[in-house]
C-alpha cells in the first residue's frame, strides 16, 4: 500500500506542476511577455500552495476521504482550467487576468493540501525521517518528469487544453485508486465513488469535446499556439500567438503577422493617400481588421471612412478583443468610421457615392468566388466610384511568387481606362508583396510622408516603384467574369511555390 | 407478440436509416406547375359563350412566346402601334418563363442564348436594342455586356465519382475514344467552315439561312446515330456526348433526331465576340425570361393575357377571332386585318376554321417532346465533392436527366450562400405520347424522389439542403427534328403566308431555339408591315 501511495505522490506532484505550466504557457500566449507571466504565475502558485499547506491543519477527521475529495477537486479545477481560460479570453474578453489568478490561487491551494495530507496518511507506515525523504523524492521526481514532458511532448502534440484535461484525469485516477486501496476503512464509500465517477466522466467528455474546440489536425497546421478560433457563416477565423507575434488566418491563409503588418499596411495606404490633395472620403473594401483604417486615420483631413467587410464576426472581433484593439489602435471604434457588413461587389454595385481614396484589400484570388473581385467588371465599378482626383489602391498578391497574377491585375485595371502605378514592398511574413495604385490621372509619388511612419518614407520611393528583372512585367490576358484567367494563373503559380 | 418478435421489430426499426433508401417522408415542400392545361383543353370541348362585344385591331398576334413577342417588338420598333398580343396564360414568355423566390430568380425553361453569329441579324438587332450587345450589331466580333456573358466556370461533367471541367468525357477516355473525338471534331470543323453553292453557311442560325446543297439536305434523311456509325464512330462516350447534345437541345434521343439537326447543333454556333470565346453563352438568373421582360417593356399595354383564342376565320375584309377571356368569363370577337399566329402549330387546326388541308396535315405531323423541369431551393451549396468546382451547367453522365444549372451563378455575390438549382429532364427514349402520359400520371412525390435520388449520387447531402422542390411539366415543350422533317415540303408549307394568316414559331424551323422563334416572329412582323404599307425597322 505504501508503494502505491508513493506512486500517487509522483502523479499528484506531476499534475500540480502541469497546471502551473499550463497556466504560465497560456497566459504568455494570450498576453505576451512570457517572463512576467511565468514569474507571476509561479509566484502566485507557490504562495497558494503555502495557503493549502497551512489549511491542511484544519483537516482533522476522515483524512483519506478528504484526500480523495481534494484529488477530485484538483482534477476538476485544474483539468478544466485551460478550457475555462480560453473561453473567458475568446468570448468575454474582459476579466481574463482576474479569472487566471483566481484559478491559479485555487489550484495552488488544493495542490498545497495534497502533500501534507498524504504525509499524514503515510505516517502510520514510515518514521518521520523516511517519510519526508520518500515523499519529497517522489514529489520532485514527478515535477522533473512533467517539466521535461511538457515542452517536448505535451504542449506540441496534445495542446494546452487536452494536456490539462489529461492531468485532471490522472488526478481522478489517483482518487479512484485511493478509494480502492482504502475500500475497507472508508465510510460513505458509495458517495465517494459516485463523486469520482462524475468527475472522471466530466473530464472525459471534456477530452472528447476538446476535439471540437480545436481539432488536432488544425493545430498541426499552425506553427504557433491557436488562441482563438471561430467558424462564421463565411470563413474560419484563427488567431495564433507566439511571444509577441499575433497572426490572423482566414480559411488557413495568413492575413497578417503583428510583427510586420505595419510594413504591409503603411505600404498599402500611404503612397496613394499622401498623393491625394484634400482627401475627405475614404472607402475600405475588405480589411475588417481595421489595420488599413488605422493608417488612414493618421490623416486629419479625412472626414469619413466607410468599411465594407462581409463578415460581422470579423469586424466585431477587431472591435472587441483588447489584444486586437491594441493592434488597430481602436480604429474600428473611431467616430469617423462606419462599418457595413456586406458583400463588397454587390454593395459597390448598388452604391452611388464617390470616394477620394479607395482601399481594395481582398483575399487573394484563390477561387472563382474571390476571383470576381479582380475582374474588369469590378474595376469598372471601382472606377465609377472614384472621385476625379481620387486614387484607389489594390492589394495584388506577390509580383515575385505570382508574377503573372500580379501583372494580370495591372493589365485588367488598365483595360477599364484606369492609369496604374504598380509597386512592391518587402513584408517578411509574406515575402515580396505587390500593390497597384489606380486613378483617372497618372500618379506621381509624394515628395514627403507623414513623419511617424516606421517603414514608408520618400527615400523609399525608387525602391517601391521599380521592378527588378525577376518581377518585371509579363504579358497576360485580361481577367473577366467569363474567363477568370487570374484564378488559373494564381493557382498554377502558387502551386509551384509551395514548399 | 412474443419477446423474439418484439426484438426483431426493434432491430428492424432501428435499421431504417442505414438500410433503406430514404423515401417520401423526407421530401421537401413544393408545387407542381405547368401550362394551363384545362384552359388549353377547353379548345377541344368547343363550349364557349357567344361573343358579347366586337373589337378591332390592325394585327392580332396569337401567342406570347418568343416568336409572338419578337413580332410585337418588331412592329413596335417600326413605329406601328395598331396591334394586340393575345396570350392564353397570365404571363407571357412561353418556354422562357421563370419563377422567383427569396433566394433567386430561376428559369422554368429556356435559360441561355449562344453568341449569335452574323446570320442571326434579327437576334443581334434585338440584343443591341436591349443593350446586351454593344457597338455595331452586324460586326463580325461585337462585344457584349459582361454581366450577361456566362461567368467562369461554365460547364462540368460528373462521371465515375468525379467532376471534370467541360462536358466531353475526358477522364477514363481510352486512346480509341480520343482518336474518335478528334475525328468527330474534324468533321464538325469541316461543316463549320463549309459554304454551300449559294455562298451560305452549311449550318446557319436561323436554319432558313443555311445552304441547300443536296448532300447537306440528304443528311436530314438519316438519324444522328446513323451518321456517327456511317463514319465509323462507335466510341461510347462520344455517343453519349452527341446524344446529350440532342437530348439537351431537341428533347429527343439521337436515334430519332435527324443528322442534319444533330450536326446543326454542333456546327452552327459560330458567333464571335470581342470579349468572349466563341463557345460562350449569354445567360441570366431567370434564364431567357430576362429577354422577355426587357422586350415587352415597349408594348406591355398591348398584351391581353388570360385570353384563349377558340375560333379564327378569315373573311373577305378581315380575320375574325373569338376569344374567351378567362378572368371575365365571357367571349369577345376581334376583327384583325392581319393575324400572326405564334402559338405551337399543333393547336392551329383546333382554332382555325376552314384551314387549308395541307397546312392542317403539316401541323399534325409535328411531334413534341415532353419535358420536366424542377427548381430546387437549397439553404447552402452541396458539399463540393471531388474535382471541378460548381459551375453554371452541371451535367451527370449516367442520368436520365440533363443535369442542373446554378441560378445564382450570374450573381455578383463573392461568397457562398443559398441557391436555386434548375434540373432539366427531357422525357426522351420512349414514344412522346407515352412519355407525356407518364409525365402527367406520375405524382409529384414520385418525381421529386426520383430527382433527389439522381442528384444524391454526386451530392449525398442534397436531401438535407433542399428546402423547396417545385416542378414544371411541359407536355409539348418543343418540336422534335425527326429525320425527314426539316427539309420536307410539309414544313416549308408552314413558312409562307396564307392570306391574312402569318405563322411564326420555332415549329417552323423544326426545332426549338430562341433565335429561330425570334427570326420567324420578326419575319412575320415584317411581312405584315409590308402588306400594310409600312417599312420595317432595320433588317428584312
Amino acid at each position: 500500500m505504501s508503494v502505491a501511495l508513493l506512486i500517487s505522490v509522483f502523479v499528484v506532484a506531476s499534475c500540480g506542476l502541469a497546471y502551473e505550466l499550463v497556466a504560465g504557457a497560456l497566459s504568455s500566449y494570450l498576453l505576451g511577455d512570457s517572463v512576467t507571466q511565468f514569474s507571476t504565475i509561479i509566484g502566485t502558485y507557490l504562495f497558494a500552495m503555502g495557503i493549502g499547506s497551512y489549511l491542511s491543519r484544519f483537516v482533522v477527521k476522515g483524512l483519506v476521504a478528504r484526500f480523495i475529495q481534494v484529488e477530485l477537486l484538483v482534477g476538476l479545477v485544474g483539468g478544466f482550467s485551460a478550457v475555462l481560460l480560453f473561453m473567458v479570453f475568446a468570448w468575454v474578453g474582459g476579466p481574463f487576468k482576474l479569472v487566471l489568478y483566481s484559478l491559479v490561487l485555487l489550484t495552488g491551494t488544493l495542490v498545497g493540501l495534497e502533500i501534507p495530507l498524504v504525509m499524514r496518511i503515510l505516517r502510520q507506515h514510515y518514521g518521520l525521517k523516511d517519510l519526508v525523504s520518500q515523499v519529497l523524492t517522489f514529489d520532485y521526481l514527478g515535477a522533473l518528469a512533467v517539466s521535461m514532458a511538457f515542452p517536448l511532448l505535451l504542449a506540441p502534440h496534445l495542446g494546452l487544453i487536452r494536456t490539462s484535461l489529461l492531468f485532471g484525469l490522472m488526478n481522478a485516477l489517483v482518487a479512484a485508486w485511493a478509494i480502492w486501496l482504502f475500500r475497507n476503512q472508508l465510510a460513505g464509500i458509495k458517495a465517494l465513488a459516485a463523486q469520482c465517477f462524475l468527475v472522471t466522466a466530466l473530464l472525459f467528455s471534456g477530452m472528447l469535446g476538446a476535439e471540437r474546440l480545436t481539432s488536432l489536425a488544425e493545430e498541426n497546421l499552425y506553427a504557433d499556439e491557436i488562441i482563438y478560433t471561430e467558424t462564421t457563416p463565411y470563413q474560419r477565423i484563427v488567431l495564433t500567438r507566439w511571444k509577441d507575434d499575433i497572426r490572423l488566418f482566414l480559411n488557413g491563409n495568413l492575413q497578417f503577422s503583428s510583427r510586420d503588418e505595419y510594413r504591409y499596411h503603411e505600404a498599402l495606404v500611404h503612397p496613394a493617400l499622401q498623393a491625394i490633395k484634400q482627401p475627405r472620403r475614404a472607402l475600405v473594401l475588405g480589411g475588417g481588421d481595421g489595420l488599413a483604417i488605422r493608417e488612414i486615420l493618421k490623416y486629419p483631413e479625412i472626414e469619413h471612412i466607410t468599411l465594407v467587410d462581409l463578415d460581422p464576426h470579423m469586424t466585431d472581433l477587431f472591435k472587441r478583443l483588447p489584444m486586437l484593439r491594441a493592434l488597430n489602435q481602436d480604429a474600428l471604434l473611431s467616430p469617423k468610421v462606419s462599418i457595413v457588413n456586406a458583400d463588397g461587389f454587390q454593395w459597390l454595385d448598388k452604391s452611388n457615392d464617390f470616394y477620394d481614396f479607395i482601399v481594395v484589400d481582398f483575399p487573394d484570388p484563390t477561387n472563382f468566388m474571390l476571383g470576381k473581385l479582380y475582374t474588369n467588371t469590378f474595376y469598372r465599378l471601382l472606377e465609377k466610384h472614384l472621385s476625379q482626383h481620387g486614387l484607389a489602391v489594390i492589394q495584388a498578391t506577390s509580383p515575385l511568387y505570382a508574377r503573372k497574377s500580379f501583372w494580370c491585375i495591372n493589365q485588367t485595371l488598365q483595360s477599364v481606362g484606369l492609369k496604374t502605378a504598380p509597386y512592391h514592398a518587402l513584408v517578411p511574413s509574406f515575402g515580396e508583396w505587390g500593390y497597384i495604385i489606380a486613378g483617372h490621372r497618372p500618379y506621381t509619388p509624394p515628395e514627403s510622408y507623414n513623419s511617424d511612419l516606421r517603414f514608408v518614407n520618400a527615400s523609399l520611393n525608387p525602391v517601391l516603384f521599380q521592378f527588378p528583372p525577376d518581377m518585371a512585367p509579363v504579358e497576360t490576358e485580361i481577367n473577366r467574369l467569363n474567363n477568370q484567367v487570374l484564378v488559373h494563373y494564381y493557382e498554377s503559380e502558387w502551386k509551384h511555390q509551395a514548399p | 407478440m412474443n419477446r423474439r418478435d418484439f426484438l426483431l421489430s426493434l432491430a428492424a426499426t432501428s435499421c431504417i436509416p442505414g438500410c433503406q433508401p430514404q423515401t417520401s417522408a423526407r421530401l421537401p415542400n413544393g408545387e407542381m406547375l405547368g401550362p394551363s392545361m384545362e384552359r388549353g383543353h377547353l379548345l377541344r370541348g368547343r363550349d364557349f359563350p357567344a361573343p358579347s362585344e366586337t373589337r378591332k385591331t390592325g394585327v392580332a398576334i396569337v401567342g406570347g412566346g418568343i416568336a409572338g413577342l419578337s413580332a410585337a417588338w418588331k412592329l413596335n420598333k417600326s413605329g406601328f402601334g395598331d396591334f394586340h398580343l393575345l396570350e392564353l396564360e397570365y404571363v407571357v414568355g412561353g418556354n422562357s418563363r421563370s419563377g422567383k423566390n427569396a433566394v433567386s430568380a430561376y428559369p422554368w425553361g429556356a435559360h441561355y442564348l449562344p453568341l449569335p453569329g452574323v446570320e442571326a441579324r434579327e437576334t443581334r438587332e434585338l440584343l443591341s436594342d436591349l443593350g446586351v450587345l454593344q457597338g455595331d450589331p452586324y460586326a463580325e466580333t461585337p462585344s457584349y455586356d459582361e454581366r450577361y456573358l456566362c461567368f467562369a466556370p461554365q460547364e462540368r461533367l460528373y462521371r465515375n465519382g468525379l467532376w471534370q471541367e467541360g462536358i466531353l468525357p475526358q477522364i477514363g477516355a481510352t486512346k480509341t475514344d480520343l482518336e474518335q473525338y478528334r475525328r468527330f471534331f474534324d468533321l464538325l470543323e469541316q461543316f463549320r467552315q463549309r459554304r454551300g453553292a449559294s455562298g451560305s453557311r452549311a449550318f446557319a442560325i436561323p436554319a432558313a439561312r443555311s445552304a441547300r446543297d443536296a448532300d447537306l439536305m440528304a443528311l436530314d434523311g438519316i438519324s444522328m446515330r446513323q451518321f456517327l456509325l456511317q463514319h465509323k464512330l462507335d466510341s461510347s462516350p462520344l455517343h453519349w456526348y452527341v446524344n446529350y447534345g440532342c437530348r439537351d437541345d431537341y428533347g429527343s434521343d439521337y436515334a430519332i433526331v435527324s443528322a442534319w439537326a444533330g450536326l446543326h447543333y454542333f456546327a452552327s454556333r459560330n458567333g464571335l465576340a470581342e470579349n468572349a470565346e466563341s463557345d460562350q453563352v449569354l445567360t441570366w438568373p431567370e434564364g431567357n425570361d430576362w429577354l422577355v421582360k426587357q422586350m415587352q417593356k415597349g408594348f406591355s399595354e398591348r398584351i391581353v393575357s388570360g385570353a384563349l383564342v377558340h375560333r379564327m376565320e378569315e373573311t373577305k375584309s378581315h380575320v375574325e377571332l373569338d376569344i374567351f377571356l378567362h378572368q371575365e368569363n365571357r367571349s369577345v370577337r376581334w376583327q384583325a386585318d392581319q393575324v400572326i399566329f405564334a402559338a405551337p402549330m399543333f393547336v392551329l387546326p383546333h382554332m382555325f376554321e376552314g384551314l387549308d388541308e395541307s397546312l392542317k396535315q403539316a401541323c399534325q405531323q409535328i411531334r413534341y417532346a415532353p419535358w420536366l423541369v424542377a427548381n430546387l431551393t437549397l439553404n447552402s451549396l452541396p458539399n463540393p465533392g471531388h474535382g471541378a468546382p460548381l459551375s453554371w451547367d452541371n451535367v451527370l453522365y449516367d442520368s436520365p436527366a440533363l443535369g442542373y444549372i446554378n441560378a445564382t451563378h450570374q450573381s455578383l455575390r463573392t461568397h457562398e450562400g443559398p441557391t436555386v438549382l434548375t434540373y432539366y429532364r427531357a422525357l426522351s427514349g420512349e414514344p412522346d405520347k407515352n412519355a407525356r402520359q407518364r409525365l402527367f400520371d406520375t405524382p409529384r412525390q414520385q418525381w421529386a424522389d426520383s430527382i433527389l435520388q439522381d442528384l444524391s449520387r454526386p451530392h449525398p447531402d442534397i436531401r438535407s439542403k433542399v428546402t423547396q422542390l417545385d416542378l414544371f411539366r411541359w407536355g409539348h415543350a418543343m418540336s422534335m427534328p425527326m429525320p425527314g422533317w426539316i427539309w420536307s415540303a410539309a414544313r416549308e408549307r408552314l413558312t409562307v403566308p396564307h392570306g391574312r394568316l402569318h405563322l411564326a414559331h420555332s415549329d417552323l424551323s423544326g426545332f426549338s431555339i430562341f433565335e429561330e422563334a425570334n427570326y420567324w416572329g420578326v419575319k412575320a412582323a415584317s411581312n405584315v408591315l409590308w402588306r400594310l404599307g409600312f417599312i420595317p425597322w432595320k433588317s428584312l
